[in-house]
């Protein structure tokens, strides 16, 4: 090679090194499609508000994380995409969210139906107290479907999603109350994609459960995502950098950092994502 | 970016202390590895191979503060599982002691030719010549270990991009030396075994400015998270400063 090749090559290179260091800096999602929006999203229980000025983009087919220490208001956050605040009388939003281009806080918007498209598993399993079968084809039944041809398959493939088939096949009518805490989890899971959804959210889904289930759950979670959005909510840093794609940092009802979570968990922007990761806070 | 005054500053009393402590073996073992150059120099210059035992044995030392830094290091992973400026710190030290470590092993390679060239008075009266060529680059890396250290303690990217500047230096310097040697090789044929001893400390002595070069760039690491290696100065400069 020239010199003068050489130069112009190993300038070019640094331009594009440069452009991408630019695109990461400025933007981590630059590469990803978008699921959710959110947009100057402010919510208030009565006089107090919880969620300030929210803008957030949830990738697509990809893990985000919200981690902020208690009362910081990622739950609160979370049940805004499927709109479960609204369960809360004294909750009021300002501001939009979007899924599939459609402000899920608009006017004329099919709360079952939002909720059928964004499924949600909450920290503690709370099965019904009917058979694992009936627990899966639960959604489905409310749908109107009854066919049990149709039924079956559903139950059969939900359950194979939720990794929990093997486990169950041979005792489907058993009450659902009567597995573990792990499989009464990975059941709602079943539970929450037997409707196909596109979204599911994950409110804390294995702080109730011993290491092993957990483990089970995060390789869960790692399947699920080449299928589905997910936004897990966890008090579990570790578990924070091990599943999710990205992490947004909260704090006060202020989203104060999201990026790619090897960037939060090495080298974080903000001093408060430090501080709070690294066990200062407090 | 990490300081020091964050270092104190977790939750966890306990993690503090471990910390700092890991910090305090790191700079002593840094100290002893200081006091090797400083020995196997004087082995060399004053032709004692007392001195150069006394290097030889004290190698020990420094291979003992590696595995025992090693291994509190683990422990920390192991229970703390610590992010970010916190996990920097650990891998900064992981790698600092290796170099540490390889440093030492320098030390004593130079000390081992001191003793060798001790013992060989007469031939070597020609290679002496050039002590003060070897001395002075001695005394350039030790002050680069020094001062990497210096701005490891301090977490200073200031500091620590100055030093590395400094092993363009120590290369011109061994390279001079290696030069000089090589005309006398051929002038003097017979002495090519004493004079190839002389070439290896002046080489081990090179390396230690290496080594404290890696220091330097695992400090920018550590505060800024950036990655350094393999950059040319300039460029270094560059990353550090864009932070």
């Amino acid at each position: 090679m020239t010199e003068q090749t050489q130069d112009s090559t190993q300038k070019m290179n640094q331009d594009v090194k440069a452009v991408a260091d630019k695109t990461v800096k400025h933007s981590p999602l630059a590469n990803e499609k978008i699921a959710i929006e959110v947009e100057k999203l402010n919510l208030f229980y009565g006089d107090k508000q919880a969620l300030y000025d929210i803008d957030l983009h949830i990738p697509e087919k990809k893990v985000t994380a919200f981690i902020g220490p208690s009362g910081c208001g990622k739950s609160t956050l979370l049940r805004c995409f499927n709109r479960m605040n609204d369960l809360v009388d004294i909750a009021r939003t300002e501001g939009q969210i979007r899924l599939d281009n459609q402000n899920v806080y608009g006017p004329g918007v099919d709360v079952a139906e939002l909720r059928r498209k964004v499924g949600m598993v909450f920290q503690k399993p709370n099965p019904f107290p009917k058979s694992i079968y009936e627990n899966v084809a639960y959604g489905l039944r409310l749908q109107g479907i009854n066919k049990r041809r149709v039924l079956d398959e559903v139950v059969e493939w939900a359950l194979k999603g939720a990794a929990l088939w093997d486990e169950v096949k041979d005792r489907l009518q058993e009450n659902a109350l009567g597995m573990s805490g792990g499989q009464q989890q990975r059941l709602c899971i079943a539970r929450a994609i037997a409707v196909q959804p596109e979204v599911l959210l994950l409110d804390e889904p294995a702080s109730a459960l011993d290491p092993i289930s957990t483990l089970k759950i995060e390789e869960l979670i790692a399947e699920l995502k080449n299928d589905y959005t997910i936004v897990i909510v966890t008090h579990n840093m570790q578990q924070a950098a091990r599943v999710s794609d990205y992490t947004a940092f909260m704090y006060m009802g202020d989203m104060v950092e999201f990026d790619n979570t090897d960037k939060i968990f090495t080298n974080p922007s903000q001093k408060k994502t430090e501080d709070y990761i690294t066990g200062r806070y407090g | 970016m990490m300081d020091t005054e964050q270092l104190g500053t977790h939750i966890s009393k306990q993690f503090n202390t471990d910390l700092e402590n890991l910090r305090e073996e790191v700079l002593a073992m840094g100290g002893i590895v200081e006091e090797q150059i400083t020995l196997a120099l004087d082995a060399f210059t004053n032709n004692d191979s007392d001195i150069a035992d006394k290097v030889i044995a004290n190698e020990k030392m420094v291979n003992a503060k590696e595995m025992k830094i090693d291994e509190a290091c683990t422990k920390v992973l192991a229970k703390r599982q610590p992010a970010a400026g916190d996990l920097r710190l650990i891998v900064t030290i992981l790698k600092t002691i290796t170099d540490l470590e390889r440093m030492g092993d320098e030390a004593e390679k130079v000390a081992r030719m001191a003793k060798a060239l001790a013992n060989k008075e007469l031939a070597t009266a020609h290679v002496k010549l050039h002590y003060g060529a070897l001395l002075h680059l001695g005394n350039h890396v030790k002050k680069m270990l020094h001062d990497s250290l210096d701005a490891f303690a301090r977490m200073d990217v200031e500091s620590a991009i100055n030093v590395a500047k400094l092993d363009n230096q120590a290369d011109e310097e061994y390279n001079a030396i290696s030069r000089q040697l090589i005309t006398y090789m051929m002038e003097e044929p017979r002495r090519i075994s004493e004079v190839l001893d002389f070439m290896w400390s002046a080489r081990a002595l090179e390396r230690i400015g290496d080594h404290a070069n890696n220091i330097c760039e695992y400090v920018v690491y550590l505060v800024q998270g950036e990655d350094v290696r393999h950059k040319s100065w300039d460029e270094m400069q560059r990353l550090a400063k864009d932070e």
